[in-house]
Order: structure tokens, then C-alpha cells, then sequence
């Protein structure tokens, strides 16, 4: 193979994006080595700090059958990487008011019947790059075991691997959102503080403080900020 | 004697009545009946296609959880696999023959799995009523009965999955006595039934053919009702719905049908074994209290 000629700079390595070879610096990011080729992102993008989900990408490597799937932000290249990025994921997502969704086990079969496709293969939790255990949370889903699919899938960032990657065509990301906002409207126990504490903002507990703070100039202001406490450090004796 | 067990999706739905009497009738045998841990749905219906490998993951899946519970330490060298829903039995069971008796199939389900430890064959699988017959003994249970059911007629209901295909059926397939064996031993009097193996319509249920799934449950109940019966147990969570709650239906279509109490047999068990709770007849459709207070089967002694 081409690939094979020997690679000068040994701080460089070979890449292919969408078929095309770039030779990049070794250490760069996905994102940063498709940029560094000359690509510019207009979707596919987000915070570039691993936490938004935007920038779903698929890979192969060198001499390796699997296909695997990550975030463009969070994983360096490789020589011999085979690139694509996935600028939008395509997915049923249902339409529903979570006031009047009926918390009960058949919630999330009726708004995603095609959960029930499920087979099992697994390949949703082997492209999440979160490393959830997607596929659990079909299966409590199908069960009707709402709660598990929200603890199962609440470090999700929506990125939609696993919708791409499912044989049965499920839209996994957006079963868990419905998961969890059923579980947190009508299933999860309630902060009692919180309430108490919204109470209290309602009834105008706070509105002198907030409008002499707004009264305040930006000196004070930055001072008064610096100075804040901060919860959970030690507070020092000067 | 501690089982690995595999509960299914529709025991943790509708049908959780059969799993709770279950639980607590295996625990007054002395089984404790261990759930697998991570364990996925069986595939809900066997695929009978010779070449379909993908459909019998589901299954597969689960039996490598038996392994890794012995490999764990959870449980010591039992690769019995107990199931209570006769259809998830059937689909396990036929999946755990298919792979263990192709071993091109089995070699390919384990590199698709390659997150999983390969499925070495050595699970069984099996419904609970085999390990009440073959384990514990009807002559056991009958000695465990705290409230004998007498003067209660009932009528076993098989449908197809727990004798069809033979390969995988619990009992003989054309003549089965299994459960009206476990119905006399709970002091109750088994009544047969021309129809007991009579498909009862099975998914029909979910579509727009719900007459014919009524009209099979008119030809099931009045066949016990012939004989007798005042009570019909079942093994299945669909023929259970098919048969109870498909009544209100049947109604319609038969002026003058009387509406029978459809019970799981684990409910009967929890019932004579004293754990009137437990056996969740709440979670019935066709209420099957007014028969039991009538027969003065409830309030009676109760197991802490």
C-alpha cells in the first residue's frame, strides 16, 4: 500500500479524511488535524472540551476491521486513521408535553415503540463515547423501568452514535431524555431546601439585595466578587 | 438451593403478580431464586429462520450472564437457568439448542459478542415447573401446604410454548399433567380440559384480529367450564392476558358468558403455601376473589 512509504518527519503522521491523506503533527485531536488539513468546521462542532456532542465522528485504523465511533474533540489521531466527521445525526424525535405524559411503564414504549427492536447486539454501548451502558438502558426501557434508563444513560451528551450505529434503527439518545425528564418531573424525590428556597425568591426575600447590587458600580462589583465565599474551600485567617 | 432465574420484561410489567407469588412460593420450598444480573430481553419470539443468527443474540446474552454468575462466585457450579414465562422459556431454551447443537453458529454469535466471554453450552435452561417436579417433588410441596385449596376446581392451561416443539417442551406435548399434578398437590382438584393446549391466539392480541383471540378464549374457558372448572392457571403472561383480560371481549360476542378467574400458578402456590398478599390478585382482570372468599380460601392462616 501507498500508505507504506517511510514517513520523514517521525513527529507527523498519516491520516485519511474522507479518503484523502494529510500528513499532520502526531498529538493533534480529530478536530484539530481536520482544521490543520484545511477544513473548516460549519457543523459538527461544539465546545471542543468534550462536553456538548457535537462533533460525533467515525474512524477506522490501520490493518483494523471494527469501526469505531468518538468525539472529534477528545481523541488523537493515529497513523493510518481512515476520517470522517459527522456533521448531523438524523433521528426520529418525538413530539410530547412532558405535563401531560403519563408517567407509567408503557410511557416510553408509546412515544418510541421501535425500542421493542431492540436485539441486543450491543453495538450502541461499543459506539458510545461516553462509555455508557447504552444497550442496559433500551432494555430497562422496554421494561418499563424508567428510573434505570435515566441513571443508566444520565452522563448522555446527545452526540447520537449510538442512533447511527443501531441495527434496529432506535434513536437511543433521545429514549434516554425522555427517561429522564419523566423521571425527574414525576418519579425523582424532590429537594425540599429548593422548594423552600424558590418560595422564598417568589415572595421577594432577595429583591432589595439584587437591586442595590444592580445600583452598584463595577469597581465594587468586581471587588465584592473576589472577595465572595466560596463553598466547601477553607476559610484562611489573614 | 439458590437458582439463577430470568425474570423477563412483561414479569416486570404486567404481569408482576406471577413473579412476586413466585418468589415467595420458591422461598417457602427453600429456593432462593436469584435474578441474572444485566439481563436482556429473550428475543420475544424464536426466529425460525435457519440462517438468522442475529435474532438469537438476545438469548445467548443471557445465558453467558448464567456463566459469569459462576464465574463470580454468585453461584456455585449451577448452570440451571429457572424461567417463569413460558414464553421466554421457549425462546431461550430454542436458542440455548440451536447454539449448542451448530457449533458454526454458536462460533459466530461469540465473535459477534466480542465484548462477552464466549457462550461455552453449558447452560440449561429451565421453566419452574420442571424444578418443582423434578427437584423439589409434588409429594414435598404437598407437604408444605399451609392452607389446602379444597374444594377449589381448576383447569391447567398449556398453550404452545411450554410443549411446542417437542425438543423443548416440559411434559408430553399431546397428553401434559404437569401442573394438574401441582394443582393436586396444593389440595385443589385439577379438572382437564379438551382445550389446554389450544393456542390462544397468541400475538392476534396487539393487532386488529382481537375477535379471534376472544373467540378463543370463549372455547378455552367454556372447555374447563364443561368439566367444572372454576379457575384456569396459566404459565404465560400472553395467553394470561389473552384468556383474562380478553373476557371483557368475549362478553360482547357471547350473550350470557360468565367471566372466569385466570391465575398464574405461582399465585395458586403462594395461596396454599399462606402468603394471600403475595399472591397479588389485584393484578388480575376477572377478579378471582369472590370464587376464593366464596370456596373460603381467603383470610385463612398467613406466613410471616
Amino acid at each position: 500500500m501507498a500508505r507504506k512509504k517511510k514517513i520523514e518527519n517521525k513527529k507527523m503522521v498519516r491520516i485519511y479524511i474522507m479518503g484523502k491523506e494529510y500528513l499532520v503533527p502526531a498529538g493533534l485531536t480529530i478536530m484539530k488535524a481536520i482544521e490543520y488539513a484545511g477544513y473548516r468546521y460549519i457543523r459538527g462542532a461544539g465546545c471542543r472540551a468534550g462536553f456538548c456532542g457535537a462533533c460525533a465522528t467515525v474512524y477506522r485504523k490501520l490493518g483494523d476491521y471494527k469501526l469505531y465511533a468518538n468525539l472529534a474533540c477528545q481523541t488523537t489521531v493515529e497513523d493510518g486513521m481512515y476520517l470522517v466527521q459527522l456533521p448531523f445525526v438524523p433521528a426520529n424525535k418525538a413530539t410530547y408535553d412532558i405535563e401531560k405524559v403519563k408517567p407509567d411503564e408503557n410511557a416510553i414504549l408509546q412515544y418510541y415503540p421501535e425500542v421493542a427492536r431492540c436485539v441486543s447486539c450491543n453495538t450502541c454501548t461499543k459506539a458510545c463515547p461516553q462509555g455508557l451502558e447504552v444497550m442496559d438502558y433500551i432494555q430497562a426501557a422496554l421494561r418499563g423501568d424508567i428510573k434505570k434508563t435515566a441513571e443508566l444513560s444520565f452522563d448522555c451528551i446527545q452526540c447520537g452514535l449510538c442512533a447511527i450505529r443501531c441495527p434496529a434503527e432506535i434513536a437511543h439518545y433521545h429514549v434516554g431524555q425522555l427517561a429522564r425528564r419523566i423521571y425527574g418531573k414525576y418519579m425523582m424525590p424532590k429537594a425540599k431546601h429548593l422548594q423552600e428556597r424558590i418560595k422564598e425568591i417568589e415572595a421577594g426575600k432577595f429583591d432589595d439585595e439584587i437591586k442595590k447590587l444592580m445600583k452598584m458600580g463595577v469597581k465594587r462589583l468586581k471587588e465584592l466578587y473576589n472577595k465572595r465565599e466560596i463553598e466547601g474551600e477553607a476559610v484562611e485567617s489573614d | 438451593m439458590k437458582l439463577p432465574y430470568y425474570p423477563g420484561c412483561t414479569l416486570k410489567k404486567n404481569a408482576k403478580n406471577f413473579e412476586k407469588a413466585a418468589i415467595v412460593a420458591a422461598k417457602h420450598l427453600g429456593i432462593e431464586l436469584v435474578e441474572l444480573p444485566r439481563w436482556n430481553c429473550c428475543g420475544a419470539v424464536s426466529s425460525l429462520t435457519s440462517d438468522d443468527v442475529m435474532h438469537h443474540v438476545a438469548a445467548i446474552r443471557n445465558l453467558v450472564r448464567v456463566q459469569q454468575m459462576n464465574d463470580d462466585g454468585i453461584l456455585d457450579n449451577e448452570y440451571r437457568l429457572v424461567v417463569l414465562c413460558a414464553m421466554c422459556f421457549n425462546v431461550l431454551k430454542r436458542s440455548n439448542i440451536l447454539a449448542t447443537s451448530n457449533a458454526n453458529m454458536l462460533n459466530t454469535i461469540n465473535s459477534f459478542m466480542d465484548t462477552e466471554p464466549d457462550y461455552e453450552g453449558t447452560v440449561e435452561v429451565k421453566h419452574f415447573l420442571e424444578i418443582l417436579r423434578d427437584d423439589v417433588g409434588f409429594d414435598a410441596i404437598k407437604s408444605k401446604v399451609i392452607n389446602p385449596l379444597k374444594g377449589l376446581k381448576v383447569s391447567a392451561y398449556y398453550g404452545c410454548t411450554l410443549l411446542r416443539p417437542r425438543e423443548v417442551g416440559i411434559d408430553d406435548p399431546e397428553a401434559p399433567t404437569i401442573m394438574e399434578r401441582l394443582i393436586e398437590s396444593l389440595g385443589a382438584e385439577p379438572v382437564d380440559n379438551p382445550y389446554k393446549s389450544l393456542c390462544c391466539g397468541s400475538y392476534h392480541t396487539v393487532g386488529s384480529n382481537k375477535e379471534v383471540v376472544a373467540r378463543r378464549a370463549y372455547r378455552i374457558i367454556e372447555g374447563a367450564r364443561r368439566n367444572g372448572a372454576e379457575a384456569i392457571i396459566t404459565s404465560c403472561p400472553l395467553c394470561a392476558f389473552n384468556l383474562d383480560n380478553r373476557q371483557a371481549l368475549t362478553e360482547k360476542l357471547y350473550p350470557g358468558f360468565k367471566r372466569m378467574p385466570i391465575l398464574y400458578f405461582t399465585q395458586l402456590m403462594a395461596l396454599a403455601f399462606g402468603y394471600e398478599s403475595e399472591a397479588s390478585f389485584d393484578g388480575n382482570f376477572v377478579d378471582p376473589i369472590p370464587l376464593l372468599e366464596e370456596k373460603g380460601l381467603i383470610g385463612m392462616k398467613v406466613q410471616k
